[in-house]
C-alpha cells in the first residue's frame, strides 16, 4: 500500500514524524502509516505543557476503538505547547496525518535515531513485508 | 426504543413507603440537597413492561446456543436460584453475631473442601469477588509470601503471551513488573524462553492451562518446575479449569495458588457481566498470608479469623456470598463423579463440534482441543473479504451467541468456541450447520455478511462516534 | 445422575466414535499420566430434591431477625417487590457481558439508564457501570488520582473500617501511601487535614455520613483538597443523597459508595455493588465497562461498551484497572429500585431513616444509653452502653430484634424506613431493662 510520506519531514522507526523549525523547536505528529494501522483514532493522551520529552519514550498514546499505541518523543527537550483541537476532534489525524500536529517541543538537548524520508520509506516496506 | 426518562410523566409513580408514624426531622437547610433529583416517575406497569421490552433486546443461556469461548457459559440451574433467595441466607446482616451464621459459614467451609479437592489446594477463600478480583489477590499473596522471607528482589511475573489481559493488567496492580513469555507455533510455551526468563526476579508465573487456545499444554509438569526451581511460584487461572475439573489438579501439576470462576465452572449465572466470585485457592505454605476473615472450624463450631501475616481485605466483608450458595448447590448435586463427567462432556463437545466444522473451517491448532477451540479465518477473508466479525455477526441472524472474536490475539482473524457440558448434540448439530451455511454465503453473497446482523434488534453499531463523542448518560 | 447434560449415553458413545475415539478417557491424552485422574474425596451426587432439603437445612442454622437495627456498611431497607421481579427474569440472569451489542441492547440500555442515575443521585457528571462493591469503589478511585508526583493518599479515620482495609490492601501493590487523618469528636479534624496537606498528596478520601453515622463537613474536605491541587473523594449512602448535600454540590472530583440500600437483601455481605461517578475531566481515568449512547447504520438510537482502551483486554499491563467485569445485575436491582421509588420516594425513604433515627437515639437517651457524639447524623449514631454490649444485645436478639454493632465499647444503632415507630418503643424499654 501507498502511504503518503513527505520529502522534508524527518521520521521516526515508531512511526512519528518530526519537523523541525527555524525559531529551534520540533513539530510532531504521527505518519499517514501509524494512522492507518491504527483505524480510526477517538482519543489523544495529550501530555501537558511543560513536561519533559525524552528521545525514544512515551509522550503521548492514541486510542482507536479496540487498540492504543504509544508516541514516543522523537527528541529530548520540554513540550511548549500541544494541539488541543485534537480533543475534540481526534479524527483530524486520520484525515490529515502531517497537517495535524500533536505536540511541538523546544529547548532540544538531543535527538533519537531520526530517518529521511527515503530510509523511512524502506523502513515501512520492510513492516509491510 | 424509549428510556426509562422518556416514560417518565409528572405526578406518576409507585406508591411504596407509609406515611412517617414519628414525628419529623429534617437536617439544617445548609446540609440539605439543593438540586432536584430526577428520576423517572414511572407507574409500577411502565416499569414492569419497560423491563419487560428490554429482556426481549438481549440475549441470555436460557435464550439459545452460547459458545462464548472462554466464558464457559454453561446452563444456570434453577434449584440454585431458589436456594439463594431462601430467607435464612438472603437475610443475614454481615456483621453478625457468630452464633448467628453457623448456617452461612457451613457454606464457606464445605464449598471450600470440595473445591480444594477438586483443585487440590489445601485453602479456598471467597473474598474475590470475580475472577481478575481473584488474580489480584493471589498476586498478593505471592508477594506477600517472598517479601516475609525477607526477598524484595523478586519484582517480575511471567505471563504467555496467549494470556488473558486480566493477567498482565493483575500483575501490574499487585505492584509487579510483567514479562512476556513467547508461544511456540503449535501453542504451548516456549520451554527455552521460559528458561531464559526465569531468574531470581521472577516471584512467578501465571498460568492457564488449558490454554487460550484451547490447548492442554503437557510439558505443565516441566514448566511448574522450571519457575519453582528459580524460586518462583506458580499462579493457575482458573478460567479454563471446566475442561480438567475431576481430570486433573492444578495443585498436583506444581500450582500454588489458584483462582476459580465460580460463574464459570460452576454454574452460577453470569447475570450479564456480574456479580460473579473469584475463589482462589492456595496451598498450606501460604495460609497465613490470605486475607482477613477466613471461615474455621473448630470443636463447637464454625469461626473467622484473621492469617497471623494477611495481606489485608480485597473487599468488605466476605465475598459474594449469594453466588457462593449457588455454587455449592451445585457440587452438591454433582459430587466427584458429576465433576469429571461434567469435563468430560465439555471436552467431548468442543472437539465434536470442531470436527463437525472442518468441511469448511480450520482451527488454529491441529490435534485435540480441551474445552473450547479456535478457528482462524484468516485464509477466508484473504479469499471472500469477510471477517472473523462478520461471520460472528451472521451467526446472530442464525439464531445463536457469537463466540468469543479476535482472542487470543497471537491468532489472526480469531474464533474462540467453547460449547460446554450443557448443549445437546443435537443442538450442536444444528450450530455446525449454521456455520456451514454462512461459509456457503461467504463464498457466494459476502456482501450479505458484511450486512448482518439483520434481524437483531438493531443494526451495527457506530463505536468510533460513541468513543469519539462519548454520550454516557441521558442528557433531559 | 446430577450435572445438567442434556445429551444420553448412548448418544456420547456416538459421539466420542464419529471423532475416532472409544473412551472419554482418550480426550485427555495430553494430560500426563502421573496427575491424569486422581481419586477426588468430596461430598455431592445429590438428586434436586436431596439438594434442595439440605440447603434449606443449612441456611435453618441461620438465625434471621424480623427487626434489624444494625448497620455498618449493610442496610435493611425495604425492597419494593417490583426490583425481585425485574432483576430475576431469565434472560437478565444467564446473559454475559454484552460484547455483542446488537443483541445486548437490553442490558446495555439497563446500564445507561444504571449510569444516569448514579449521576443524578450524586452530582456527578459520569458514572462507570459499577464495580465490585463500596470498598473497592474507593480503593479504585484513589488509584485514578496518583501518578509519578503525587503517590499518597490521605483517608480521613472516620471511614468504615474494612473500607479502609480495602483501600490500604489496593495501595499496597500500586506503591500508594496511605495517610489516616484523625478524627475529633467524630469527625475529620480540618485542623490536621489543612496540616497533612504537602506536595505529594494525590487525593483525600472522606466518607460521609461516616462510620459513626455522622455528617462530615465536606465543602471544607473538598475546598482544602483542591487548594492543595488534591482531588477530592466522597464516599456516600446513596439513599442520603436524596436528602443531603450531594458530592456534586460540594465539588468533589469522584463520588464513589456502596450501592448496596438500594434494593439488594443483605445476603451476608454480597454481591452488593459498589457505584463511582466523576467530573467529564477524569472520565477517562474512571475504571470498569462504561456504556455509552450512538447510532446503528440506519441511524436508530443504541448503546454499545466504549471507551475500551482504557481496560485491561486493551492495555494489558498500562490499564489503570484489572477489573473487567461489573455487578451488571445488582446494578440493574439498583436501577429498578430508584425508578420505583422516584426522586420523591428515594427522599421520603432518607427522611424517614433520619427522623426514625433521631426517634430512636432519643428514646435511647432515655433508657440510659447516652450518644458518643453531637451534632448532624443521618440514620446511625453510636451511644455508650452502661453495660456490657452483649447484655443489652442478646436481651434484644432474645425478643427478635437484631440490636446495633458493639463498637469502642458503645453500640453504633441504625434506623431505616423499615422500623416503626412501636418497634422502636419495645427496643428501648428491653435496652433499659437489659441495664437496670
Amino acid at each position: 500500500m501507498a502511504y503518503h510520506i513527505p520529502e522534508e519531514l524527518l521520521y521516526t522507526k515508531s512511526h512519528e514524524w518530526v519537523r523541525f523549525d527555524e525559531d529551534g523547536t520540533a513539530l510532531v505528529g504521527i505518519t499517514d502509516f501509524a494512522q492507518h494501522s491504527l483505524g480510526d483514532i477517538v482519543f489523544i493522551n495529550l501530555p501537558e505543557q511543560g513536561q519533559h520529552a525524552a528521545a525514544g519514550e512515551q509522550l503521548a498514546d492514541v486510542e482507536s476503538v479496540k487498540a492504543v499505541e504509544g508516541i514516543l518523543s522523537p527528541v529530548t527537550g520540554t513540550v511548549l505547547c500541544v494541539n488541543e483541537a485534537l480533543d475534540e476532534a481526534p479524527e483530524a489525524v486520520n484525515e490529515d496525518p502531517y497537517g495535524a500536529w500533536i505536540v511541538r517541543i523546544g529547548d532540544i538537548a538531543g535527538r533519537g535515531e531520526l530517518l529521511d524520508a527515503a530510509q523511512y520509506r524502506a523502513h515501512v516496506e520492510q513492516e509491510e513485508a | 426504543m424509549k428510556l426509562l426518562f422518556e416514560r417518565s410523566r409528572e405526578g406518576s409513580g409507585c406508591a411504596i413507603l407509609p406515611p412517617l408514624d414519628v414525628p419529623e426531622c429534617l437536617p439544617s437547610p445548609e446540609l440539605m440537597r439543593k438540586t432536584p433529583l430526577r428520576l423517572p416517575q414511572v407507574a409500577e406497569v411502565d416499569l414492569s413492561r419497560h423491563y419487560a421490552a428490554l429482556e426481549k433486546r438481549a440475549f441470555g443461556v436460557n435464550d439459545g446456543f452460547y459458545p462464548l469461548g472462554s466464558c464457559t457459559m454453561k446452563y444456570n440451574p434453577k434449584v440454585n436460584e431458589q436456594i439463594a433467595a431462601l430467607p435464612g441466607f438472603a437475610k443475614l446482616h454481615p456483621l453478625s453475631d457468630e452464633r448467628d451464621v453457623q448456617g452461612a459459614m457451613e457454606v464457606y467451609f464445605r464449598a471450600g473442601t470440595c473445591l480444594a479437592a477438586i483443585t487440590g489446594m489445601d485453602y479456598m477463600t471467597f473474598q474475590a469477588a470475580a475472577g481478575a478480583h481473584g488474580e489480584f489477590l493471589g498476586l498478593l499473596l505471592i508477594r506477600a509470601y517472598h517479601r516475609d522471607r525477607g526477598d524484595f528482589a523478586r519484582k517480575k511475573i511471567l505471563v504467555p503471551d496467549s494470556a488473558h489481559g486480566t493477567n498482565p493488567a493483575s500483575a501490574a496492580m499487585a505492584g509487579f513488573e510483567v514479562v512476556s513469555i513467547p508461544s511456540t507455533a503449535d501453542g504451548r510455551v516456549d520451554l527455552e524462553a521460559l528458561r531464559m526468563a526465569a531468574g531470581p526476579d521472577t516471584a512467578g508465573l501465571m498460568l492457564t492451562n488449558p490454554n487460550t487456545l484451547g490447548i492442554f499444554d503437557e510439558n505443565i509438569l516441566e514448566i511448574t518446575r522450571i519457575v519453582h526451581a528459580a524460586g518462583g511460584l506458580n499462579y493457575y487461572d482458573g478460567a479454563n479449569l471446566n475442561a480438567i475439573m475431576g481430570v486433573a489438579r492444578p495443585g498436583d501439576m506444581g500450582f500454588d495458588v489458584v483462582h476459580l470462576n465460580l460463574h464459570k465452572t460452576f454454574s452460577t449465572p453470569h447475570g450479564g457481566g456480574g456479580p460473579g466470585s473469584g475463589a482462589v485457592g492456595v496451598k498450606a505454605f501460604l495460609a497465613d498470608f490470605l486475607p482477613r476473615r477466613q471461615v474455621r472450624k473448630e470443636l463447637g463450631g464454625y469461626h473467622f479469623v484473621d492469617p497471623p501475616k494477611s495481606v489485608g481485605a480485597v473487599k468488605a466483608f466476605y465475598g459474594n456470598f449469594a453466588v457462593v450458595v449457588k455454587a455449592f448447590a451445585y457440587l452438591l448435586s454433582l459430587g466427584p463423579d458429576g465433576v469429571r463427567q461434567a469435563a468430560e462432556c465439555a471436552v467431548l463437545n468442543a472437539n465434536y463440534l470442531m470436527h463437525a466444522l472442518r468441511p469448511g473451517y480450520t482451527p488454529a491448532i491441529e490435534g485435540m482441543c480441551m474445552h473450547e477451540f479456535v478457528l482462524s479465518l484468516e485464509a477466508l477473508k484473504r479469499e471472500t473479504g469477510v471477517s472473523a466479525l462478520d461471520v460472528a455477526k451472521g451467526m446472530i441472524d442464525g439464531g445463536m451467541h457469537p463466540p468469543t472474536m479476535y482472542f487470543p490475539m497471537i491468532v489472526h482473524e480469531a474464533l474462540m468456541l467453547e460449547p460446554t457440558e450443557t448443549e445437546s448434540r443435537q443442538t450442536l448439530d444444528w450450530a455446525a450447520g449454521v456455520m456451514l451455511e454462512i461459509l456457503r454465503k461467504a463464498r457466494e453473497n459476502p456482501e450479505s455478511l458484511h450486512a448482518a446482523p439483520v434481524t437483531a434488534p438493531v443494526r451495527r453499531l457506530d463505536e468510533v462516534t460513541a468513543a469519539r463523542r462519548p454520550v454516557l448518560r441521558y442528557p433531559f | 445422575m446430577g450435572g445438567y447434560i442434556p445429551s444420553t449415553e448412548a448418544e456420547r458413545r456416538e459421539m466420542l466414535a464419529s471423532i475416532g475415539l472409544a473412551s472419554p478417557e482418550e480426550l485427555f491424552r495430553q494430560v500426563p499420566e502421573s496427575i491424569r485422574f486422581p481419586h477426588i474425596s468430596m461430598e455431592g451426587g445429590l438428586s434436586e430434591m436431596e439438594v434442595s432439603r439440605e440447603m434449606e437445612e443449612i441456611s435453618e442454622k441461620n438465625r434471621v431477625y424480623r427487626s434489624v437495627f444494625r448497620g455498618a456498611g449493610a442496610y435493611d431497607h425495604y425492597i419494593p417487590a417490583i426490583v425481585p421481579a425485574v432483576t430475576s427474569k431469565e434472560t437478565f440472569v444467564t446473559a454475559y457481558t454484552p460484547y455483542q451489542a446488537e443483541i445486548s441492547q437490553g442490558v446495555l440500555q439497563s446500564i445507561f439508564e444504571y449510569q444516569t442515575m448514579i449521576c443524578e443521585l450524586t452530582g456527578m457528571d459520569v458514572s462507570n457501570a459499577s464495580v465490585y462493591d463500596g470498598a473497592t469503589a474507593a480503593a479504585e478511585a484513589v488509584r485514578m488520582t496518583v501518578d509519578t508526583r503525587r503517590m499518597a493518599a490521605l483517608v480521613a479515620d472516620t471511614i468504615h473500617p474494612m473500607v479502609l482495609e480495602t483501600v490500604q490492601t489496593y495501595a499496597d501493590g500500586a506503591g500508594v501511601e496511605i495517610r489516616r487523618v484523625p478524627s475529633k469528636g467524630g469527625r475529620c479534624d480540618l485542623d490536621a487535614l489543612r496540616e497533612m496537606l504537602v506536595e505529594d498528596v494525590a487525593c483525600v478520601l472522606l466518607q460521609s455520613p461516616n462510620f459513626f453515622g455522622l455528617v462530615e463537613d465536606g465543602d471544607s474536605v473538598v475546598a482544602l483538597a483542591h487548594a492543595n491541587q488534591s482531588k477530592a473523594i466522597l464516599s456516600v449512602n446513596p439513599i442520603a443523597c436524596a436528602l443531603y448535600k450531594t458530592p456534586g454540590e460540594m465539588g468533589a472530583d469522584i463520588a464513589v459508595g456502596e450501592g448496596q440500600p438500594l434494593g439488594m437483601p443483605l445476603s451476608f455481605g454480597g454481591p452488593y455493588l459498589g457505584f463511582m461517578a466523576s467530573t467529564s475531566a477524569l472520565m477517562r481515568k474512571l475504571p470498569g465497562r462504561i456504556v455509552g449512547q450512538t447510532t446503528d447504520l440506519e441511524g436508530k438510537r443504541a448503546y454499545v461498551l466504549t471507551l475500551q482502551a482504557r481496560e485491561q483486554h486493551i492495555r494489558r499491563e498500562k490499564a489503570l484497572s484489572n477489573i473487567c467485569s461489573n455487578q451488571a445485575l445488582c446494578a440493574m436491582t439498583a436501577a429498578v429500585y430508584m425508578a420505583a421509588m422516584g426522586g420523591e420516594g428515594m427522599r421520603q425513604a432518607a427522611r424517614a431513616c433520619h427522623a426514625k433515627a433521631a426517634y430512636l437515639r432519643a428514646a435511647l437517651e432515655k433508657a440510659g444509653f447516652a450518644p458518643v457524639h453531637q451534632g448532624e447524623f443521618f440514620h446511625e449514631f453510636l451511644t455508650e452502653c452502661p453495660v456490657e454490649p452483649e447484655r443489652v444485645l442478646s436481651a434484644l436478639a432474645n425478643q427478635g430484634i437484631l440490636g446495633g454493632l458493639p463498637v469502642n465499647g458503645g453500640i453504633l444503632w441504625c434506623a431505616t424506613e423499615k422500623c416503626s415507630r412501636a418497634e422502636m418503643d419495645r427496643l428501648a424499654r428491653i435496652a433499659r431493662e437489659a441495664v437496670g
